[in-house]
C-alpha cells in the first residue's frame, strides 16, 4: 500500500435492517489533509466514521486504516488514531485534569497533560468537573481525549455540531493547527460551510452513497454555476440594459430587490457600471459566489435538511 | 495493568464524590446500628442463641449493604454508563472492557468491605461486639456475597435497556429482600413457614452465611449457602458475558 495513503475503503456497505445506511462507498484520504464527508443527517457519514474507528462491523467491503483491518486489529490500530464521537459523555463528576489522566493511562506514550490543557484553552478549567463544562469546554476536552496519544489520524465526528458561531470559528483554527502539526484528519459534518472552508478533500454523501469527491474549489468550479449580484434599487428599474451585458445570463427583478446572475466576476463591475451610468439609486449591494451548497443541490436534486 | 489502576481509582473518587452511593454503603447501615442499637441493646438472649442483637445485626447489615452494592450501586452506575454514552468513549480506546468491569467491581468490592468495617468498628466501639468465628472465614463468606451480588447486578445492567429501568428493576428485586431475607428484620423473627419460603431469595443466604461464619460455625452446615451464592456467581458471569452491550 501506498505509504501516503492512511485510509483506503472499497465498496464499504452497512445494513441496518431494511435500511441500506452506507452503500457501496469507496475513498482514499492521503496523509495530512483534512477529509472531510459532508452531507445531511442520516446519510451514512457516522456509520462510515465508526466502521473506520472499529465501533462497527461493516456488512461488506473492505477497510484498510495505516494497513490495518479495524475489525481485526482493532487494539493495534486504536493506538494510532484519536476519535472524537458525535455523541459520548463522561462521568459527570470527573474532573478534566482527571480525564486526560485517566485517557493517557490507556496508551504507551501520552503527550504532556499541562500542555494539551493549554493548545485547547482548558487550563483554568483543568479542576472543573466535565458536568459543568460548557458545549464547547466539553467538545475542547473530547478534542484533547482524541489527541492524548498523539495520533497519526484524527477522526471528528460532527465537531462543531452545537456550538455558537464564534466557538465554532476558533474550532476550526483547532483543526487547521492539527493538521499543521503533519497529522491526518478524517471528520464529518453536515455544514456546507465548515466543509468548504475547513476541508482539503470532501466526499460529498447522500443516502448512502458517495456522488462527488474532489477539493471544495474544484467541486465548485466544476459546477460552473452564476455568480449572483444581489442590490435594492429605488424607483422603476428596467432589467433590459442589464441583460445586454456579455456575461450576464439572468435578471430577477423581485419588486425592488434584483438579483443579476453572471458567469465570471467582472459581472459585478460591469453591474455596478450600468447602475451608476444610467443614475439607479441603489443600495446593499452584495455579490454571492456559488457554494457547496448549490454543488449538493445540483448533484442530488434536493437541498440539505438540517 | 497501569489503566486498570487508573481506572479504579478514578471510579473510587467518583464513587466518593455520588453523595447516594456513598450514603448507603457507608453511612446509613452505621445509622440504623445505631438507631435499633440503641433500642435493643447487645444484651446476649436465648432468641439469638445467646448472642446480642447487635452481634447479630452487623453480619445482617453487611448483607443489606452486598445487596444494595450489587443490585442497585454496580447496576444503576454501569446502564448509566452505557447509556450516557461513556462506554462508547472508552470502547474507542485501546483499553480492554474487562479493565472497566474490573475497576467497578474492585470499587465496589472494597466500598461494601469499608461499610462493613465502619459496622465492626462501631458495633465494638459503642455495643462491644462479639465475635467468635475465624476472621479468614469471613473474609471468605463476604468475598463470595459481594461477588455473586455484583455479578447479579451486571446481568441487571446487561438485560435492562435503560438506566430508568435498571434502578426500578434493582428496588423491585432490593427491597422485599431488604425486608424478607433477615438483612433487617432477624429471621428468627419470621413464622417457620416463611423462614421456608425467603430461602428463595439469594440474600438470606448472604445473611445465613455471614451470620453462621461470624459466631463461628463451620462451613459444613452451610454448604447450601455456599453452593446457591456460587452457581449465581458463576451463573452471573456466564450471562453478563453474553448480554453485556457497549451501547
Amino acid at each position: 500500500m501506498n505509504n501516503n495513503i492512511v485510509i483506503k475503503v472499497d465498496q464499504l456497505h452497512k445494513v441496518y435492517g431494511s435500511t441500506v445506511a452506507v452503500d457501496a462507498v469507496s475513498f482514499e484520504v492521503r496523509a495530512g489533509e483534512i477529509f472531510g464527508m459532508v452531507g445531511p443527517n442520516g446519510a451514512g457519514k457516522t456509520t462510515t466514521a465508526e466502521c473506520l474507528e472499529g465501533l462497527r462491523d461493516p456488512d461488506g467491503g473492505a477497510i484498510q486504516v495505516f494497513g490495518m483491518s479495524p475489525q481485526k486489529d482493532g487494539h493495534a490500530l486504536r493506538e494510532r488514531i484519536g476519535v472524537q464521537l458525535q455523541t459520548s459523555a463522561l462521568q459527570e463528576r470527573l474532573k478534566v485534569w482527571e480525564a486526560l489522566d485517566l485517557f493517557g493511562s490507556f496508551y504507551p506514550r501520552p503527550v504532556e497533560r499541562e500542555q494539551l490543557l493549554e493548545q485547547m484553552g482548558l487550563t483554568e478549567k483543568r479542576d472543573a468537573k466535565f458536568g459543568k463544562l460548557s458545549g464547547g469546554q466539553k467538545q475542547r476536552l473530547f478534542i484533547a481525549l482524541a489527541l492524548i496519544n498523539d495520533p497519526d489520524l484524527v477522526f471528528l465526528d460532527e465537531l462543531t455540531t452545537g456550538l455558537d458561531p464564534q466557538a465554532r470559528h476558533a474550532m476550526w483554527d483547532m483543526v487547521r493547527g492539527i493538521r499543521d502539526k503533519g497529522k491526518t484528519v478524517f471528520l464529518t459534518t453536515h455544514f456546507m460551510e465548515e466543509a468548504e472552508r475547513l476541508c482539503d478533500r470532501v466526499a460529498i454523501i447522500d443516502r448512502g452513497k458517495i456522488v462527488a469527491l474532489d477539493s471544495p474549489e474544484s467541486l465548485i468550479r466544476r459546477l460552473s454555476a452564476d455568480n449572483r449580484v444581489v442590490f435594492t434599487v429605488e424607483g422603476k428599474f428596467d432589467p433590459q440594459p442589464f441583460l445586454q451585458l456579455p456575461n450576464v445570463t439572468r435578471v430577477e427583478p423581485n419588486g425592488e430587490k434584483v438579483v443579476v446572475h453572471g458567469k465570471t466576476n467582472q459581472v459585478v463591475v460591469d453591474v455596478v457600471t450600468m447602475l451608476v451610468s444610467n443614475g439607479y439609486r441603489f443600495r446593499d449591494l452584495r455579490t454571492e459566489q456559488p457554494n457547496l451548497e448549490d454543488v449538493f443541490m445540483a448533484l442530488t436534486g434536493h437541498e440539505m435538511m438540517d | 495493568m497501569r489503566s486498570l489502576w487508573k481506572m479504579t481509582l478514578v471510579e473510587m473518587k467518583l464513587f466518593l464524590r455520588e453523595p447516594a452511593a456513598a450514603f448507603f454503603t457507608l453511612f446509613f447501615p452505621l445509622m440504623v446500628l445505631l438507631i435499633f442499637g440503641s433500642i435493643y441493646g447487645n444484651a446476649p438472649t436465648p432468641f439469638f442463641g445467646g448472642y446480642g442483637s447487635v452481634d447479630v445485626s452487623v453480619p445482617a447489615y453487611t448483607a443489606m449493604i452486598i445487596g444494595s452494592s450489587g443490585l442497585i450501586g454496580l447496576t444503576v452506575a454501569m446502564s448509566m454508563y452505557r447509556e450516557r454514552g461513556i462506554l462508547r468513549r472508552l470502547r474507542a480506546t485501546p483499553l480492554h472492557p474487562l479493565t472497566i468491569l474490573s475497576a467497578n467491581v474492585i470499587v465496589n468490592f472494597l466500598m461494601t468491605a469499608l461499610g462493613m468495617l465502619f459496622l465492626i468498628f462501631v458495633g465494638k466501639m459503642v455495643y462491644g461486639l462479639r465475635f467468635a468465628g475465624d476472621p479468614l472465614s469471613v473474609i471468605a463468606a463476604f468475598t463470595l456475597s459481594s461477588l455473586s451480588f455484583l455479578a447479579l447486578g451486571f446481568v441487571l445492567a446487561g438485560v435492562t435497556p435503560t438506566a430508568r429501568t435498571a434502578q426500578v428493576l434493582g428496588m423491585v428485586l432490593f427491597y422485599p429482600m431488604l425486608f424478607l431475607s433477615g438483612a433487617t428484620v432477624p429471621l428468627e423473627v419470621l413464622p417457620p413457614k416463611m423462614q421456608q419460603y425467603v430461602l428463595v431469595l439469594p440474600m438470606t443466604h448472604v445473611v445465613k452465611l455471614l451470620r453462621g461464619v461470624w459466631i463461628g460455625e463451620s462451613w459444613s452446615q452451610h454448604w447450601t449457602e455456599v453452593g446457591v451464592l456460587t452457581a449465581m456467581l458463576v451463573i452471573g458471569v456466564a450471562i453478563s458475558a453474553k448480554t453485556f452491550r457497549w451501547e
